[in-house]
């Protein structure tokens, strides 16, 4: 019953959206209120049946009800209650769902926040969200349908995923889908913009915070995902250039260029036209990202769901939208003029530079990873593309960036002098080259050239970014009102550019110094590296809740002192029966100290492998002051709804 | 003009995913194809003597390896019981790292299309096969000889365009 329920909630959704979609579209071509005004009710009903649906799905994992076939293929009565819950997205129709349940979410956050819009305004972004979510509901409805029954009903399940049983899989995933399904409302607002013909400062402001809050969920989910493989695949990578992880690259550096380019729009009303290219783009990049992963296109190590009929349905699907989508920006962009010139030298042209990079970058990983695809379409072979390729090719992109990104901070908008420039920066400048030489020497007792030059390009970034509130508050007669004069986007920036120097530093770091170690071990026995003394005390066999364990003891010492016990697992699960390793990690600011177990061999030894790891914590750490930088800009006064002073002068101080 | 390129590049990149759709990217060439089954030394189910890889000569035939915990097995399991009851070749079963109960359980429940299953509970045969994920299908001719390998589950179109043809040359 409550699965019927459920499948009749997204059929009934489906007609919603259809509503949502058609209504608006003739109050825009007769000019009617009163249909525009449909658009929002037409959003929230969706929205409340689309979580009915979710509602419904989730209601019978908890209660186990395998008679329903996603239930059966991705639960087990041994699953523990928490990964009930995850399981509703552990695969294919699951994740539909809650991509759908997120669109709806953004949408029913768009009509509520938005009201004090232009009622065409609104009421097209809805009518596009909506669009993009009868695709989705119709994929789902004739190819993926979570609710579909199964008779004879299985006696039991076939488990979740044990990839997918681990705390990090609880949040990444939903974190992640709500960054690219959120880039759909700055998609929504391009095309509005496109339909209405009105693309001014008002319209930057108004796009602004969504797209800062979908890039940050974005960051929050790939930083996520990151600690995520780290902790399970066992192998102590934190980026595997695997084409899921590109296909939530790719729209992480569009976003973060449209974040840009936006500030740009909004300051000055230059590069309209770019930004509602890469508002299309950076969206359209999410649904390629959704259709790489679940088409079957490409093989990786977690797409889970490869049937052709699904993705010719998401082809299509991206086609016409996209397509659309392209073809509205070709007629109608050309006549989005400029407010003023555009001068390379001011900070204005400066994050023009930084979007071309930017949109490269995102076309390389695109290349790197689509490539394979293009020599096996033309029938050449087979081929893999691996990081070899993404390190070369993102070295040259990403150290200009970092170089830009300080010397942005220093120039002011409109117009500026080299000279000035030169003497804002002397002082980041010697610091920075200071701290870059130093840094390696104290901590590792040794600095390379390449090891200085990232050092130095994770200080420049790092140090830059805290020279706008520094300005701020000398320019204030007491600290106090300073810091209360600096605003929230200004900190949101300074603290995202500081977390993109301190990522900076850890890759440069674990990169350059990381120690890896394959060892046997009887028990008892013990390895040293790099001054930590790792002793095995062998392996017990426990019994966790789903699955048995081989659970390891390996105590760490440092000149005769205790310095962490750690656990590594290799894990059996009872119904899938897949092994999996938990790797076991000693963390503190400075250094991770990790041990994943092998395989056990004779006499009660096993295969260890033992890293060392420098600086790990501030590859996570970039990524979460990151998040926050966002979370600081999207709630900028600034971007509160004022009532109806649509004025293309902004009240606050600048914010880049 | 210029506002135009998204628009052609999203053509091209349309196309070259149609293409791509028609491909499998799992079809990577095994390397046994054309080369002797490999050796094993393993028991049968339901019976007390251990097989080896000699068993497999003297007719063309099917070897599935398969598990009672395998999803794509049992999408597959209709089209080898069809085989089987409309004799169109001969399959042997390789039970991948299962356990004894429950592929016992497994066959009661769903039918057996197996003339005999080889029990490769350590998943050792598995792995000098090659086998990366079960199902997977290794075509035999009478001489012993791998001439076809099918991965992921078999289906019927698989069967009639690619194996039965190549098995209709290799009849002795």
């Amino acid at each position: 019953m409550i699965p019927e329920l459920g499948h009749f909630a997204l059929i009934l959704a489906l007609g919603v959206a259809l509503v949502q979609v058609l209504v608006p579209a003739y109050g825009l071509w007769r000019r009617s209120g009163r249909a525009l005004a449909v658009a929002t009710s037409a959003a929230q009903t969706q929205a409340l049946l689309v979580f009915t649906a979710f509602g419904c799905l989730t209601w019978c994992f908890i209660t186990q009800d395998f008679s329903v076939a996603y239930v059966t293929a991705n639960s087990h009565s041994e699953l523990p209650l928490v990964y009930r819950f995850t399981a509703v997205w552990g695969a294919h129709e699951g994740s539909l769902l809650l991509w759908v349940t997120i669109l709806a979410g953004w949408t029913l956050a768009v009509s509520v926040f938005n009201r004090r819009l232009p009622a065409d305004i609104t009421a097209t972004a809805l009518a596009v969200l909506g669009v993009v979510s009868i695709g989705f509901l119709l994929f789902m409805l004739l190819t993926s349908n979570p609710f579909e029954r199964l008779f004879p009903v299985p006696e039991d399940g076939r488990d979740l995923n044990p990839l997918l049983q681990d705390p990090g899989m609880v949040i990444h995933p939903p974190m992640l889908y709500m960054g690219y399904v959120g880039f759909s409302v700055a998609f929504a607002f391009a095309i509005a913009a496109l339909v209405s013909g009105r693309l001014d400062s008002a319209w930057a402001r108004w796009t602004r915070p969504w797209t800062i809050t979908a890039w940050l969920f974005m960051t929050l989910g790939i930083t996520l995902g990151s600690w995520w493989a780290y902790h399970v695949l066992g192998w102590g990578g934190w980026w595997f250039w695997d084409p899921v992880e590109n296909a939530s690259f790719m729209p992480w550096l569009v976003g973060t260029a449209l974040i840009h380019s936006l500030a740009v729009t909004e300051k000055r009303g230059l590069l309209k036209s770019w930004t509602v290219l890469l508002a299309i783009l950076a969206f359209g990049l999410s649904l390629l990202g959704t259709f790489l992963v679940r088409s079957g296109v490409i093989v990786s190590v977690h797409a889970f769901a490869s049937d052709p009929a699904r993705g010719v349905f998401i082809l299509g699907f991206l086609g016409t939208v996209l397509g659309a989508a392209f073809l509205l920006y070709a007629w109608r962009a050309p006549k989005l003029v400029s407010e003023g010139e555009l001068r390379l030298f001011s900070r204005e042209g400066l994050l023009l530079i930084n979007n071309l990079f930017l949109v490269v970058a995102s076309a390389s990983v695109l290349l790197g990873t689509l490539y394979p695809l293009v020599v096996d379409a033309l029938q050449i072979g087979k081929i893999s593309v691996g990081p070899p390729y993404f390190n070369a090719v993102f070295i040259p992109l990403f150290a200009p960036l970092l170089m830009l990104v300080g010397l942005a901070i220093a120039v002011p908008w409109k117009r500026a002098r080299i000279g000035d420039a030169v003497r804002h920066l002397r002082v980041p400048l010697v610091a920075t080259a200071v701290a870059a030489v130093t840094l390696p020497l104290v901590f590792q007792g040794s600095a390379s050239l390449p090891v200085i030059a990232g050092g130095f390009l994770g200080f420049w970034a790092a140090l830059t970014a805290l020279q706008e509130p520094w300005r701020r508050i000398r320019a204030k007669t007491s600290w106090r009102a300073g810091l209360a004069s600096v605003p929230r986007g200004t900190w949101g920036m300074t603290l995202a550019h500081l977390g993109l120097g301190v990522w900076t530093l850890g890759v440069v770091f674990v990169s350059s110094f990381s120690i890896e170690k394959d060892v046997r071990l009887s028990p008892q026995g013990s390895v040293e590296l790099r001054g930590y003394e790792f002793q095995f005390q062998g392996v017990e066999s426990r019994p966790g809740p789903n699955y048995d364990s081989d659970y390891g003891t390996v105590l760490v010492e440092r000149e005769g002192r205790t310095v962490a016990t750690l656990h590594p697992e290799k894990r059996l699960y009872h119904a899938t029966h897949q092994m999996m390793t938990q790797a076991a990690v000693d963390h503190t600011p400075l250094r991770d100290l990790y041990v994943a177990l092998g395989e056990p061999l004779d006499n009660g030894d096993w295969a260890l492998r033992l890293y060392y790891k420098p600086m790990m914590r501030l590859v996570w750490l970039g990524g979460v002051l990151m998040v926050f930088g966002g979370i600081l800009a999207a709630s900028d006064r600034r971007y509160r709804p004022v009532r109806a002073t649509e004025t293309a002068v902004a009240t606050q101080g600048v914010v880049a | 003009m210029r506002f135009l390129v998204p628009v052609l590049v999203l053509v091209g990149l349309i196309v070259l995913f149609a293409v791509g759709l028609h491909h499998d990217p799992r079809e990577v060439p095994s390397p046994l194809i054309g080369k002797p089954a490999p050796a094993f030394r393993l028991p049968l189910l339901g019976e007390e003597k251990l097989v080896s890889e000699a068993e497999l000569k003297g007719r063309p035939l099917l070897v599935n390896f398969f598990a009672s915990w395998c999803e794509g097995c049992q999408v597959e399991h209709p089209v080898l019981m069809k085989l089987a009851q409309e004799q169109q070749v001969e399959i042997v079963g390789m039970d991948y790292k299962d356990a004894l109960p429950d592929i016992t359980r497994w066959l009661q429940r769903h039918g057996n299309p197996y003339r005999k299953i080889v029990l490769d509970a350590q998943g050792t045969a598995g792995l000098d096969w090659g086998v990366y994920g079960v199902p997977e299908t290794f075509v035999l001719n009478a001489e012993g000889v791998i001439v076809y390998k099918q991965i992921g589950p078999m289906t019927e179109d698989a069967w009639r365009e690619k194996i039965a043809p190549l098995l209709a040359g290799a009849r002795p």
